[in-house]
């Protein structure tokens, strides 16, 4: 095969990787690894991510898209050197498994003269990557607080489901609670949900039975808020202008969202297409004439009966 | 050694009755005492039935758990097997809307699927233990691993929603009451009570603690030992698909995180009850404590703030331990001379 022929020729000069690309060289390899989705959040980036890679490959031809999910992080630092040896990536966009374990697989695919993209969880160096791209678990807390904000009075009373015992769930209630603070509003405990319908059931049905009064419920994800949602319902204490809070951007949600369902009338967003986002910043890198590089925190938008219509993904699992 | 034990606690029946038996009943009569403590609202009429309802999946789940370890084997698959069952029945339900509408035909349909697939998962692990002769922890740690992956690929990784026209049918079998208790909770006592008999008064249930015992002295006694074996998983996979029909209409829903660690909850369950773990012992009512306790401590966890939510499972795992050890350790020095 020719080695280090055309590269003269190409419109993006030494932008493009040196390494002696073997198969066509006009073509762009942008690599994509990720975990394997486990949960609906995670099937969501999935699905985002697929479409992309659709979009994106049909608006350019040159651009080539390897997407390969992983199951665990030794799978994924396997994925990487396959997309190195095998696929000749110019350019990566990981969502790493864990940060430790691929920091350095993910320097040895930077080594290798590739463009590195990083997304939601950060590498355990800094500096590796050339764009960072993650949602903003502070600012969901915020957010939501802020909304609390505006709809309690002080001295009303509300409960918080959290998620799994992480940073991303510490991130959220820290910010959340210290935005409640000095605002009067009493919050009653918080208990761990995990993320998960059943747990956001059975901790709601405690909280209904300790507590007589609980104006506002925080669940901090869509599931939880279903499963609070079922014991609002089956303690008949729905009403009264009682609400809950979730976060994340389900399209179920988001449908009752539009639909002006009043017990969840808002979602703050963590975005699933946030890997897409990131997979389009970085063809943004060899297409526009801009500079891209840097950090890209999303928004954690709030969603309202207003503006959920262009959330709403009804194909998306999530 | 089992032999021993079992002709230990027959001569010491009269003497030991009370704090060998009683165990669990005393561990879970404090729990409540402390979760009153804590308080008041603990002993609330809607909290004990809320307590009841819940702890009906494990409980049903873990009077299986009680044969397949009573006769010395393990079942790691029913979490996952919950999920799958789950996700299988909405599917089914789902798809039999189109024809037979969102009625009660659609949701029988969906019960009787579910059934047909726990008795069949139950047959796969039994046959795999007993004719394929592989020891059941590695079987059931194989199909724990199949089941959750197939309801995340069902899914296509995200959750399975029944379709709300079925719910609005399904819904009572958990919400609604019969006689002042929940649905769940007569199914529960009703397995309990079949259980009870199954393991106690029936020639099946002897099997299951001679096999239990000793597995070789049961096959020289002519007990069908891989047909009865067999039984104690396709009895284990009846109650799994027990537990899923009152599980879905709950929230309609299952997904790859439904019933994860269910398999522990429920050995842990059948172990604090009293049924020993190496086989050839159990007690359905001491199972049906054991449930109870599990669920009790997660509650009272939920009905306070005094320990930190991160040591949440320090407390169950502590209270797990003592109750066992509340049956098994020797109060009294003089036992160890009779």
């Amino acid at each position: 095969m020719n080695l280090n022929k055309t590269l003269g020729a190409m419109l993006l000069g030494g932008a493009l990787s040196l390494s002696g690309a073997a198969l066509s060289q006009d073509m762009i390899r942008i690599g994509v690894s990720y975990p394997t989705p486990t949960h609906a959040w995670a099937a969501g980036m999935n699905w985002h991510a697929e479409k992309a890679a659709e979009r994106i490959e049909a608006l350019y031809p040159d651009i080539d898209i390897i997407l390969v999910n992983s199951p665990d992080p030794s799978a994924q630092a396997s994925a990487l050197e396959d997309m190195v040896s095998v696929n000749q990536i110019d350019a990566l966009v990981i969502l790493p498994f864990e940060s430790e374990p691929l920091t350095d697989p993910v320097l040895n695919v930077k080594a290798s003269g590739a463009f590195i993209t990083v997304v939601d969880r950060g590498l355990s160096q800094p500096g590796i990557e050339d764009i960072y791209v993650a949602g903003n678990n502070p600012e969901l807390g915020r957010v939501s607080a802020e909304y609390m904000k505006g709809r309690l009075n002080s001295g009303d009373n509300i409960v918080i489901l959290r998620g799994i015992p992480t940073v991303i769930d510490t991130e959220r209630f820290d910010a959340f609670m210290a935005e409640i603070e000095g605002s009067g509003i009493n919050v009653l405990d918080d208990k761990h949900a995990n993320w998960n319908r059943d747990d956001g059931f059975e901790v709601m049905q405690d909280f209904l039975s300790r507590f007589p009064d609980i104006d506002a419920v925080w669940a901090q994800d869509d599931d939880i808020a279903i499963g609070v949602v079922a014991a609002l319902k089956q303690a008949g204490r729905d009403g009264d202008g009682m609400f809950v809070v979730g976060g994340a951007g389900m399209k179920e949600t988001i449908k009752s969202i539009m639909d002006g369902e009043t017990l969840i009338p808002i979602d703050v967003l963590y975005p699933p297409a946030m890997l897409a986002t990131a997979m389009d910043v970085t063809v943004a890198k060899f297409k526009s004439n801009g500079p891209v590089a840097g950090r890209y925190i999303l928004g954690a938008t709030l969603i309202t009966q207003e503006n959920a219509a262009s959330f709403y993904f009804p194909d998306s699992p999530f | 050694m089992d032999d021993s034990l079992v002709k230990n606690t027959a001569q010491n029946r009269m003497m030991k009755f009370d704090i060998k038996t009683m165990g669990p009943a005393i561990a879970l009569l404090l729990l409540c005492i402390i979760g009153y403590l804590l308080n008041p609202a603990f002993a609330s009429e809607g909290n004990i039935t809320n307590l009841l309802t819940r702890s009906a999946f494990i409980g049903i789940i873990a009077v299986g758990a009680t044969f397949v370890i009573t006769a010395g084997g393990i079942d790691l698959s029913v979490g996952s097997m919950a999920a799958v069952i789950s996700g299988v029945m909405i599917i089914i339900m789902n798809n039999a809307m189109s024809t037979f509408g969102g009625g009660v035909t659609t949701v029988l349909i969906g019960c009787g699927s579910s059934i047909i697939l726990g008795l069949g998962a139950g047959w796969i692990n039994g046959f795999l233990t007993t004719k394929g002769k592989i020891e059941a922890f590695i079987v059931t740690l194989g199909t724990m691993g199949i089941y959750r992956s197939l309801v995340t690929y069902f899914a296509d990784g995200g959750t399975l929603s029944l379709d709300f026209a079925i719910r609005g049918t399904y819904r009572p079998v958990y919400y609604d009451s019969f006689f002042g208790l929940p649905i769940p909770v007569w199914v529960f006592a009703i397995v309990s009570v079949l259980g009870w008999m199954l393991l106690n008064r029936t020639a099946f249930g002897r099997y299951c603690m001679a096999i239990g015992s000793n597995e070789a002295v049961a096959k020289y006694s002519a007990v069908n030992v891989d047909r009865i074996k067999t039984l104690t998983y396709v009895i284990q996979g009846l109650c799994v698909s027990l537990a899923t029909i009152i599980y879905v209409p709950r929230l309609g829903s299952a997904s790859a995180s439904t019933g994860v660690m269910w398999e522990l909850e429920a050995i842990a369950a059948v172990i604090i009850g009293g049924t020993v773990l190496k086989g050839g012992y159990g007690r359905i009512g001491g199972t049906i404590l054991g449930a109870l306790i599990l669920t009790t401590i997660g509650n009272i966890l939920n009905f306070t703030d005094l320990i930190s939510n991160y040591l949440n499972g320090t407390m169950q795992g502590l209270i797990i331990i003592i109750a066992v050890w509340l049956q098994r350790a020797d109060f009294r020095s003089s036992n160890k001379t009779t």
